[in-house]
């Protein structure tokens, strides 16, 4: 058993791409051994600025011997079958072993030393890695076939033991010497083995390896910052970037000029990381200190101080850019910069940001006016405020939040509404506004977050400026979601907005592509309505609210869809929500259950489905429902049994075309009306019906005994269903279990009597549309 | 007809040689001492010393002998100081780093030499940087050009955290594989002169070794060109001018002459960039007229290539434009 070191040395690897080239090596390694037979061990991968490493650990020195058997005609064939055999595999009739009168063809494939696979393995791995940007460069790149890396690749070492395993790859010979640190030691080092390499390069200034860089990173920027009475602000990103761009990594604390101090803590934090990639500190009372940590990748021979002056001169230089465009932004108020909203285009087919703005502001304060979105979200209470069909007008007397009681709510609460609706409004109308300002030209990722200093700045409502600051959010998975009304109704707006407007003009992802960030845009609207438990059914919520505001829309109704806008938003936001489910771990069967139901727009109440059906699935009862459905189901398919099925929505996909929609419109409430004001639950199904008819025959007792547990577990279902309690309703149906069973032990369904037939398939599409009132198990695996 | 091209042999790549202008003192070099050192030192490996190209561009890497050259089979090494025009930059001389006029020092070699990274270092320490004491990182930078189509990858070098050069090889230009790869090196040259002698303001920067400021040669003309740049120049003439140059480029690609063809598309991009100064051109129209200079330059270097792809497959009968 014998060691294995490769070194694939290059010019500088960008420092986001070297983990994932580190498991790219080890999979493309331990795949081109495979193909050899060899199966590899332990395998250490470590990466650099400079070098992309790999040690296999005892690795055999020689493949084993395999016997390889491919049997042929008998001996009593025709001749052309023999010919055809020997044709196949290149053989002559003497070759061949004759056995029990079958013809064999036998061959030996002899062991490979390992070394010689290795001399294979590594130029195809270097030829086929997957870098996600890669180049030629020199003399060979005359030829557009010449090899490509991330850098220019310099030097591989390839040591199998201390033998250097021979390869040549563009030029390139493979040896045992490789470089130390770019400037503390430019010189060729001679590596012995995999066993001395880690520490023959940390003798040159080189730690290969990237946790003890972290670590180094980390725990001296904490010790920098600690020396002088500061906390570090800690930032992983930040440790690993640092770790990526340095092979001796050296944290160095310097101070910046404490007037720069005046300036947002986060424009300070952001150009300081993203731009020059230094951590900063807190001082003893948790405010942003006057330091920075940045990390040279050298032991300076005066300590570092030349590199901590040049780092502060640049981060001075960058500081006072930013505390001009403050002081300069400061002097506008943003009611002033949002006029200039009006010579920006938002997109060529919908008009200005002005444009963009007006819709905005319009749409959140409905949602606020609406009750959609209120101060104290119903969490658990009664779902869906906005009836379909109902004029918009009326829902706020009908089902006002939070519960009220029916005659109306009481003046406070009214003016309560009334105040959150106007905050909602100038909210979203100032909070693009930030967008002509000279920082978030300057560092656009700081939008919204500046908006809020600057509305602060001028006295705004403390609820307007977090609107304004928050309204993007939530932007990525681990984003917080804001929860605070104003907050909630700008950003619902500002994205139900951007979605139908694009989807208006029929500008929609597809593929990779999805440049105005729509995806993006849905999730952001189901974490919002999830968290803040936004019960309505959302088909309605942008029919009424963004397509209700005709004087307000820039949009032509020769540009949309109208009606088939707001039903194709609602399942791209179901089916994002969908993809998000099934990322975050959720068995994907179990969502394609209730989601293959179609129909829901109440997102709150689609996912409480999932949650209860996964609670449900892994208990006793879940294992009963399955088992009996899944025999109900299976004598149906058997039978060809076509029943009017209750499932609308089946088979529309959430990316079903506008036009499709549009005729499954009427049936949208179908399964579950969306609003459960109405008995909501069980669809009235056309088999149930016919099951309960008297039948034309007596029968037999466990038919009767199913008939008896259907006519029980079915209304119970139902009503389950309709208070929301899913687990509930999938328990009551749980009962069916062994009246099936024993449907299934004592009746024969397929009866020579054509009635008693039709009647027991009925029977079970009974049992089966019962459950599919819950979720459609037959997507459901195991 | 390259013949001249030929002659620049890209054989001297071994050993760095010392500069031959060694400062006589421990003084840091002025900006012009650093600009003749860095001659001196690309001269020394071998690279032609040319002079600026005398159109407004905003880029080194606008210049015909980078653009141009860098397309086609032929070995091409050289090196220049290119100044820089962009108009938005401009501070009316009130900002210590931010110029409206600048100079970038650009060295271009093709095919990419092995040693590019040292050949470069060695430059830095020629016009007196130390490598013991300052902190050299490449940090991840692709660059691209969608006006000239063109990318590469490469990186921006940081000295203590300052971005002193960018570094690119060279993958494709006017939309062409390049074949071969080229570096280029473009080299801040305001920056690397306030770095080395440690000046705040670009203005306080040594000219020369006798006294004269940086901002005594440059300043009045930041004020000046900051002022005709955001408030005086006409925009309609403005207009019209660009409008004249992209006919007047048509016409010169019509007559297969791409050198011409190359510089009227670099008028127009300096035209377009003062009517971006003047606030004229909104967001939508950008998009636009950024279209219009990049057709105009890629038509020049498809001119280019078209005119020579005969001579270039004769002599190198392995190289094909596509």
């Amino acid at each position: 058993m014998t060691d294995f070191l490769l070194e694939l040395r290059s010019e500088e690897i960008p420092a986001r791409m070297q983990d994932r080239a580190r498991d790219d090596l080890a999979k493309l390694f331990t795949a081109e051994l495979a193909k050899a037979g060899i199966a590899t061990g332990a395998i250490v991968t470590y990466a650099t600025p400079r070098r992309l490493t790999l040690i296999a650990r005892d690795l055999p020195t020689e493949t084993q011997a395999v016997t390889e058997e491919i049997k042929g005609p008998k001996a009593s064939a025709p001749p052309q079958a023999l010919e055809g055999f020997l044709r196949k595999t290149g053989l002559t009739r003497e070759q061949l072993t004759e056995r029990d009168g079958i013809f064999f063809a036998i061959s030996e494939k002899p062991g490979r030393a390992t070394a010689a696979v290795l001399a294979d393995a590594i130029p195809a791995i270097i030829r086929a890695f997957p870098w996600p940007k890669s180049m030629r460069w020199g003399d060979a790149s005359a030829s557009t076939e010449s090899l490509r890396w991330v850098r220019p690749l310099h030097g591989i070492v390839a040591l199998f033991g201390d033998e250097i395993v021979p390869v040549e790859i563009a030029g390139i010979t493979s040896s045992a010497a490789t470089l130390g640190h770019r400037f503390h030691h430019p010189d060729q080092i001679t590596i012995g083995s995999a066993g001395d390499y880690v520490e023959k390069l940390r003798a040159c200034h080189v730690i290969v390896d990237q946790d003890e860089r972290r670590l180094a990173v980390r725990t001296r920027a904490h010790a920098l910052a600690a020396e002088a009475g500061l906390a570090l602000i800690e930032d992983e990103g930040l440790v690993a970037e640092n770790a990526g761009l340095t092979e001796w990594p050296v944290p160095l604390l310097g101070r910046f000029d404490a007037a720069y101090l005046d300036v947002p803590p986060e424009v300070i934090q952001l150009t300081a990381r993203v731009n020059q990639k230094y951590f900063v500190c807190r001082d003893a009372d948790g405010a942003l200190a006057n330091a920075f940590i940045c990390t040279a990748n050298i032991d300076a021979t005066d300590g570092g101080s030349t590199i901590v002056e040049g780092n502060r001169k640049v981060l001075a230089a960058r500081l006072s850019d930013a505390k001009f465009f403050y002081d300069t932004d400061l002097k506008v108020p943003l009611d002033v910069q949002a006029e200039k909203l009006g010579q920006i285009v938002f997109h060529e087919k919908l008009g200005t940001v002005a444009d963009k703005v007006d819709r905005v502001a319009k749409l959140a304060r409905w949602l606020v006016e609406e009750g959609i979105v209120s101060s104290s979200p119903a969490r658990g209470g009664g779902p869906a405020k906005l009836v379909e069909g109902q004029p918009s007008s009326a829902a706020p007397a009908s089902a006002p939040p939070p519960s009220a009681a029916a005659d109306g709510p009481p003046p406070r609460a009214g003016e309560e509404l009334a105040l959150l609706a106007d905050l909602a409004d100038r909210a979203a109308r100032l909070a693009k506004a930030d967008l002509v300002t000279g920082m978030v030209g300057e560092f656009p990722e700081l939008q919204g977050l500046m908006g809020g200093y600057y509305a602060l700045a001028q006295g705004e409502d403390p609820r307007v400026a977090a609107a304004i600051r928050d309204h993007y959010k939530p932007v990525g998975q681990g984003d917080d979601v804001p929860t605070d009304p104003v907050t909630v109704a700008v950003s619902l707006a500002d994205k139900l907005d951007t979605i139908c407007s694009f989807f208006g003009v029929e500008e929609l992802p597809t593929g990779s592509k999805d440049p105005f960030a729509l995806r993006r845009g849905a999730i952001g609207i189901a974490r919002l309505i999830l968290v803040n438990n936004s019960r309505a059914s959302w088909g309605e919520v942008i029919r009424q609210g963004w397509l209700g505001h005709e004087t307000t829309m820039q949009l032509s109704p020769e540009q949309i869809g109208r009606r088939a806008v707001a039903l194709v938003v609602v399942d791209f936001i179901v089916d994002r929500l969908k993809v998000q489910q099934r990322e975050a771990g959720v068995r994907h069967d179990l969502i394609d259950a209730v989601f293959a139901l179609g129909g829901e727009d109440d997102l709150v109440r689609l996912l409480a489905r999932v949650r209860a059906l996964q609670a449900f699935i892994g208990t006793e009862d879940g294992t009963n429902l399955l088992a009996g459905y899944k025999r109900a189901a299976n004598i149906l398919k058997k039978e060809g049994y076509e029943s009017p099925s209750p499932l609308v929505g089946e088979g529309r996909g959430p990316s079903a075309s506008a036009d499709g929609k549009g005729e499954g419109d009427a049936g949208v409430a179908t399964l579950t009306p969306p609003h459960p004001s109405g008995p909501a639950g069980l669809p009235p199904s056309p088999t149930g019906g016919e099951g309960k008819i008297p039948l034309s025959y007596t029968p037999e007792p466990a038919e009767a005994a199913l008939i008896a547990a259907l006519d029980a577990a079915e209304p119970a279902a139902a009503s389950a269903v309709g208070v929301e309690d899913f687990e509930g309703a999938m328990a009551a149906l749980a009962t069916l279990r062994a009246p099936i069973d024993a449907f299934f032990d004592s009746v024969t369904v397929n009866d020579p009597d054509r009635d008693k037939r039709a009647a027991r398939l009925a029977l079970l599409a009974r049992v089966r549309d019962a459950v599919h009132g819950v979720a459609d198990f037959s997507k459901i695996e195991g | 007809m390259n013949t001249y091209l030929m002659a620049q042999a890209p054989t001297c790549y071994t050993a760095p040689l010392p500069p031959k202008r060694v400062p006589v003192t421990d003084q840091p070099l002025s900006f012009q001492r650093m600009i003749l050192t860095l001659h001196d030192y690309w001269s020394d490996h071998g690279c032609l010393i040319l002079q600026p190209h005398d159109l407004e561009m905003g880029a080194g890497t606008f210049h015909p002998a980078t653009t141009l050259r860098a397309l086609g089979p032929d070995t091409w090494n050289a090196a220049f100081v290119q100044p820089c025009r962009r108009p938005t930059d401009g501070r009316y001389g009130e900002n210590p780093n931010r110029l409206q006029h600048y100079y970038q020092y650009q060295v271009i070699l093709k095919p990419s030499p092995p040693d590019l990274q040292d050949l470069y270092l060695g430059s830095l320490r020629a016009i007196g940087i130390d490598m013991a004491r300052h902190d050299i990182r490449f940090v991840e930078d692709d660059w691209e050009s969608p006006t000239l189509g063109a990318w590469g990858l490469g990186w921006e070098v940081w000295c203590d955290g300052m971005e002193v050069t960018q570094f690119t090889y060279f993958q494709q230009m006017g939309g062409y594989d390049m074949k071969p790869v080229a570096g280029e090196l473009t080299y801040g040259l305001e920056r690397l002169a306030m770095y080395i002698q440690n000046k705040d303001s670009v203005y306080d920067l040594a000219y020369n070794d006798a006294g004269v400021t940086y901002g005594e040669v440059f300043h009045e003309n930041e004020v000046e060109m900051s002022t005709w740049n955001f408030e005086v120049a006409n925009t309609d003439a403005l207009f019209d001018l660009f409008r004249k140059h992209v006919a007047e480029c048509e016409n010169s690609l019509e007559a297969k002459l791409p050198i011409p063809a190359y510089e009227q598309a670099i008028k127009a991009s300096h035209v377009f960039n003062l009517l971006q100064a003047r606030g004229v051109i909104s967001v939508a129209e950008r998009q636009a007229y950024m279209g219009r200079v990049r057709d105009l330059a890629k038509g020049a270097c498809a001119a280019w290539m078209d005119k020579h792809a005969d001579d270039w497959t004769a002599r190198f009968p392995h190289w094909s434009a596509a």
